[in-house]
């Protein structure tokens, strides 16, 4: 077997693998590669050609394929190293990766340290077990996006949407440009799991209706797919009898949610958050393994890739410092709890200790929309750090902020985050 | 005196927009939080205008289709024209981001441009 070395192996040369790699050069680490199973560098954003990105981090609106350039033009004009078509078998624990691609065979790369940004996949048919016949026509709304504008293929003349996440909301307005004809959107749940901005852009700019609380219980057709059945649930999420009504169409997409695509992750050995389904990391995107770093939607799924891109520069300079012995050893390790309406919280704990960033930066996601609250930050003196107003929060919107460095002292054991109703 | 309610798709925040109106003539514009609101709940009421993003057709590409977008906004009643217009487009490779396809595309006087570098197969 052909044997390498770099310093820094970094898993993914999607939005994260790229920052992450752009940042950890920039902070000294010499050699770096990068393994990519696509035959081209960008991941997810080829494909995403819709605008709307980069807004925050470039602070001017790109389509995707055209914020990956940016990175991937800064990648090929550096000495980071990239094998294309390279799948990445497995992690051994002595800081070896084990990948495969048709030029080499197997490789084994020997490292210093590691950056997981292998992203998510979208959830399937099967992972919400749709009942009936299993026709062809039903597809999950990403892979129609593949289809559509990497291959140029047109899925099908009448579709229905299930599940109003962002890509459904997208492809809804892409499919209707084409000449489609888009039924609808059917979401389960009572408020829409997009951003708002898409639900007007992409539905409302062509009359296209979104059901909330309503669901599929019933697929058919044999080779291809006929029409569906769908209901109105009610609170419980189960089907209300008597509201069940019948739209035919030859073209079902799933837009269902994203899950971190975490098997190597997970046969590593990564302690996992049971909600992000991504490691648990600190706040230097540290997974339990120290030689292991996570960023971007392997860790927790992101709406926005300006904050993947924050945080695989997070990972990337942190694992620059730990490859350049920079990186202060003694821990001591705070948790992060949070009430209720919080899904989660990244990063699961912070190092009291560490003091080389100013910001401590977290990512979270509520479970239910509310409107005028308070996000308060306490510590376990039940001291108040940061408490300020948010308008609106919703699940389909991910909430940052920043906890001053300062405001964490070795004394600290524990901080805790609520989001709860302004005081009247 | 009438109002109309938007809500901004300037950034991924969504703002709720109101604007008070006298027929077509604009008196207030509230709701916004940034100058992106303002402008476009002004546009959104008077001209509504979109980026249409798409693909083309590529000759010798190493991919068969290139990403696409209007530089600028069009009219948004006049999106389905535009993509007449691009549908029957069949282009050379290679191409780069920003490299234009059509100028003044359906007369809306925007350019068509490429949003991908695509290398040529030889």
């Amino acid at each position: 077997m052909k044997k390498l070395a770099y310093d820094l192996v970094i898993i993914g040369g999607g939005p994260a693998g790229l920052a992450a790699a752009l940042e950890a050069k920039k902070n000294g680490v010499q050699k770096i590669l990068i393994c990519e199973r696509a035959p081209y560098l960008g991941g997810i954003l080829n494909q995403c050609i819709h605008n709307g990105f980069g807004l925050q981090y470039f602070k001017e609106e790109l389509t995707g394929p055209e914020y990956a350039s940016r990175f991937i033009e800064d990648v090929e004009n550096s000495d980071i190293d990239v094998k294309l078509e390279t799948m990445v078998m497995e992690i051994l624990e002595d800081k070896k990766v084990i990948a495969v691609n048709r030029k080499d065979g197997m490789v084994q790369i020997d490292t210093k340290a590691l950056i997981l940004a292998m992203g998510c996949r979208e959830r399937t048919r099967g992972a919400i077990t749709i009942p009936g016949s299993r026709p062809s026509g039903i597809m999950t709304a990403g892979t129609a996006q593949s289809y559509v504008n990497l291959e140029g293929y047109i899925p099908g003349k009448e579709v229905v949407i299930l599940g109003s996440g962002d890509i459904g909301l997208i492809m809804a307005r892409r499919l209707t440009l084409e000449g489609v004809n888009v039924k609808g959107v059917i979401e389960l749940m009572p408020y829409s799991t997009g951003l708002i901005r898409n639900k007007v852009q992409c539905l409302d700019d062509f009359d296209i209706p979104l059901l909330l609380s309503h669901s599929i219980i019933e697929v058919h057709g044999k080779e291809r797919l006929q029409g569906v059945t769908i209901a109105e649930v009610d609170k419980n999420l189960k089907p209300i009898e008597g509201t069940e009504h019948y739209v035919s169409c030859d073209t079902l997409l799933l837009s269902v949610g994203l899950i971190p695509e975490n098997e190597l992750s997970n046969n590593l050995g990564c302690e996992m958050d049971k909600v992000t389904r991504g490691p648990v990391v600190n706040e230097k995107r540290i997974t339990n393994i120290p030689w292991v770093f996570a960023c971007g939607n392997v860790l927790h799924v992101h709406d926005l890739v300006d904050n993947v891109t924050q945080e695989a520069e997070i990972a990337g300079k942190a694992a620059a410092d730990f490859i350049n012995n920079k990186m202060n050893k003694e821990e001591k390790d705070v948790i992060i709890t949070h009430d209720n309406n919080i899904g989660y919280i990244v990063p699961q704990h912070i190092d009291a200790l560490n003091n080389t960033e100013q910001m401590i930066k977290f990512f979270l996601r509520v479970k239910n929309p509310d409107e005028n609250v308070r996000l308060i930050v306490k510590d376990n003196f039940d001291k108040t750090l940061l408490n300020f107003k948010k308008s609106i929060v919703e699940p389909g919107t991910m909430v940052t902020f920043n906890l001053p460095r300062e405001f964490v002292t070795k004394d600290t054991s524990s901080i805790d985050i609520t989001i709860s109703k302004e005081q009247a | 005196m009438e109002s109309k309610k938007f809500i901004c798709i300037g950034c991924p925040k969504g703002c709720s927009l109101e604007v008070q109106h006298h027929e077509k003539k604009i008196h207030e514009i509230s709701g916004y939080n940034c100058k992106i609101g303002l402008k476009y709940a002004e546009t959104e009421f008077t001209e509504p205008k979109r980026t249409i993003t798409t693909t083309v057709k590529l000759k010798s590409g190493l991919l068969p289709f290139v990403p696409v977008k209007t530089r600028d906004p069009v009219n948004k009643e006049k999106m389905f024209e535009v993509m007449n217009v691009i549908r029957k487009l069949e282009i050379e490779s290679p191409v780069k981001v920003g490299d234009i396809v059509v100028s003044n595309i359906a007369g809306t006087g925007v350019d068509l441009v490429c949003t991908r570098n695509i290398k040529r197969v030889s």
